[in-house]
């Protein structure tokens, strides 16, 4: 929350306004009036509020889940089995640039960001690797993957195909959101439309194929990232998540079915109360849509199932340890909100791939407040409170109001594809850049409470391997001498000519690429000699 | 404050900003565009995904007074050393090359001692950003 502090004191003068990052007016006091309706049911009852279980956290803990990878298949690995052997209870898998974006590891465009920022798995060989000695029937797994989601998703199946683990038994999630990308995070690879209908093909098939399985998770936490508010932040991804509805249910698919396995994913911020709130409204607002204009009544689809991410922009550079309190906040919030899963960030992963000690902090801090807070221990604790109840109401109108002006530019795909909720999110983004240059938002140790000569320094500094590069080369490069390279070019013929079709499902042949030990650069080039590549809308 | 700052202080001025390599993160990119705009500069931004090839063949086709490379991926150092490298080969060696994004500060000073102009990080203030690149290209 911010304010105009008096100049020199510190102090915030009685008299001045105080409003909420998303811009929302707070009451110096909300009472009961105020509050209007401040009773928000039950839990695990319609529009959900409370939240979708009836015994909350004491049912089921939410999934500690970290965000970790780097490098290739064997150092990754090596960092999940240490981080299960410490109590992490999913996996969470960080792809490398040019795994993301569909470019195999010797295309010039990739040679400088090989396991840099993720774990290079560019064909079936390196997923083998990663879960070598994890029994993948036994942990669930989430991949922030989006361009090339289907083609993971396929040889995820695969390497359980490898390790004989039925796939029905398969738990996880691939993010597979590709609208958001195109918004905020950059990773997209074909225009919009067939996108779409890769989308629909991978949880169509995971439907049937791993019911377990989320085969999509609609992202905010991206867009937020990038500057938006977080009454934006929930619009924007409900409007997303409608639009994938639309697509799927173009595709015959049933709705009941699919809305179960839907998933979604957020950002957490410093504010503890609008981000709680944020969560609460997001939820039962998902709810009344599904069951207001399509006609949802089975409550398991009307779930409103998330996971969320503490930290990342809202950590601080300066004074950097200070970000351990931070993300403690943030994940209280999260807990607050009612999330499924939550990743909190090391203090250090603003700037660098966190070390095993600043990642090991961030591990505890979950397990501090899932274990010592008492957080956990009764289903929304804020429930009822005048002012949570009165903020929850204020930011779900906030998000009808957003969710409207898309609605009458022209729909979420028409919006993206023309560039204006890009640039929507960019003007966002430098006025919060100026509010904060100005001094409007406090941040502790970097535009107040700073000292002469602080120290901004981070501790220990993670250097990846330099030869991991010249590694993934080399294993690249032995691949392709020694699959069957005539099974191989079969598998991606038979790809391209059912992507050009427009008919059939990909995601078997995309297995049956992956068994072939294609590479995903392979399997992205023949998709796009079909379907072209996103031309990015830049104009400002 | 210098009078370099504030509207006009880049006036005249065209400025290339780029987002060289796969990173995707261009909400940086896009307020240092939207900036210089401000301060009076005529702003071409590449959008994402662009080789170093591309970006210099840009510079030098359209005669820019500086290029700005946006990079959060850790992959500063090569991509950098890319521009500078293609920029000298093109017969441009001349423009300015300045870099933003997620820079560890022990990264900066290599990145300065191989040619770079100016690093920013996004703890700096846009006014002193755009003070600094007023007083280079002055």
């Amino acid at each position: 929350m911010s304010a105009v502090p008096k100049p020199g004191t510190g102090q915030t003068q009685p008299e001045t306004r105080v409003v909420t990052p998303a811009g929302i007016e707070v009451p110096v006091v909300v009472t009961r009036e105020m509050a209007g309706d401040a009773d928000p049911g039950l839990p695990a009852a319609y529009p959900f509020t409370r939240g979708i279980f009836a015994d909350g956290y004491r049912g089921r803990p939410w999934t500690i889940r970290q965000y970790s990878g780097f490098g290739s298949a064997e150092e990754s690995n090596r960092r999940y089995r240490f981080l299960l052997d410490q109590g992490q209870t999913g996996l969470s898998v960080a792809l490398d640039l040019p795994t993301q974006c569909g470019y195999d590891p010797d295309d010039p465009m990739a040679r400088p960001e090989i396991g840099k920022v993720g774990v290079s798995l560019f064909s079936l060989s390196e997923m083998e690797t990663l879960f070598a000695g994890i029994d993948m029937g036994a942990i669930s797994t989430s991949f922030t993957i989006n361009g090339t989601a289907a083609i993971i998703y396929a040889m995820y199946l695969a390497a359980a195909d490898k390790q004989g683990v039925p796939r029905e038994k398969l738990t996880g999630t691939i993010q597979n959101d590709i609208l958001k990308e195109y918004v905020a995070r950059g990773t997209w690879i074909f225009p919009v439309r067939p996108s779409l209908r890769l989308i629909a093909d991978s949880i169509l098939y995971s439907n049937e194929v791993s019911p377990r399985f989320n085969a999509i998770s609609i992202a905010g936490a991206h867009v937020r990232d990038a500057g938006c508010t977080a009454v934006e932040e929930m619009a924007y991804t409900l409007a997303n998540g409608l639009a994938y509805v639309d697509e799927l249910i173009r595709r015959g698919g049933d709705l009941t079915k699919f809305a179960r396995r839907l998933s979604f994913f957020f950002y957490v911020h410093m504010d503890l109360f609008e981000e709680a709130c944020k969560f609460r409204a997001g939820r039962r607002l998902w709810a009344k849509l599904l069951r207001e204009r399509y006609g949802v009544t089975d409550d398991k689809a009307l779930h409103f199932r998330f996971g969320v991410v503490c930290g990342g922009s809202s950590l601080v550079a300066a004074q950097p340890y200070n970000n351990i309190v931070r993300v403690a906040i943030e994940n209280m919030a999260a807990v607050l909100g009612g999330a499924q899963s939550i990743f909190t960030c090391a203090y250090d992963e603003a700037f660098q791939i966190p070390t095993e000690f600043s990642a090991e902090i961030a591990l505890r801090t979950q397990q501090i407040v899932q274990h010592e807070s008492g957080i956990a221990a009764t289903v929304d604790p804020l429930g009822g409170s005048y002012y949570v109840e009165w903020l929850t109401e204020r930011m779900e109108q906030g998000m009808l109001e957003v969710m409207g002006e898309i609605d009458a530019y022209g729909g979420v795909v028409k919006a993206i594809e023309d560039g204006w909720l890009q640039r929507r999110i960019a003007v966002r983004a430098k006025r919060k850049k100026e509010e904060t240059d100005r001094g409007e938002r406090i941040v502790v140790g970097q535009n107040q409470f700073r000292r002469e000569a602080q120290a901004d320094s981070y501790g220990e500094v993670f250097r990846l391997d330099p030869q991991i590069s010249a590694r993934v080369l080399a294993k690249h490069a032995e691949l392709k001498r020694v699959r069957d390279a005539a099974r191989v070019e079969r598998s991606l013929a038979a790809v391209e000519a059912a992507a050009a079709a427009d008919t059939r499902n990909l995601m078997p042949l995309l297995i049956e690429c992956c068994h072939a030990y294609a590479t995903v650069g392979e399997m992205v080039d023949r998709l796009k000699r079909c379907w072209g590549e996103f031309q990015e809308p830049v104009s400002l | 404050m210098s009078s370099v700052v504030g509207p006009g202080s880049l006036a005249g001025k065209r400025i290339l900003v780029a987002k060289p390599g796969l990173d995707g993160h261009d909400s940086g990119a896009k307020v240092i565009a939207l900036a210089l705009r401000d301060a009076g500069a005529e702003v071409i931004y590449t959008g994402l995904r662009k080789s170093p090839a591309f970006i210099v063949r840009v510079a030098a086709d359209e005669d820019v007074a500086a290029v700005g490379l946006s990079i959060l991926s850790g992959s500063h150092k090569e991509l950098a050393r890319e521009v500078l490298d293609g920029l000298v080969a093109a017969g441009v060696g001349d423009i300015p090359v300045f870099v933003g994004g997620a820079i560890p500060p022990e990264d900066a000073a290599g990145l300065l001692a191989a040619g770079v102009k100016g690093v920013f990080t996004n703890d700096m203030p846009l006014a002193q950003m755009i003070a600094e690149l007023a007083r280079a290209l002055a």
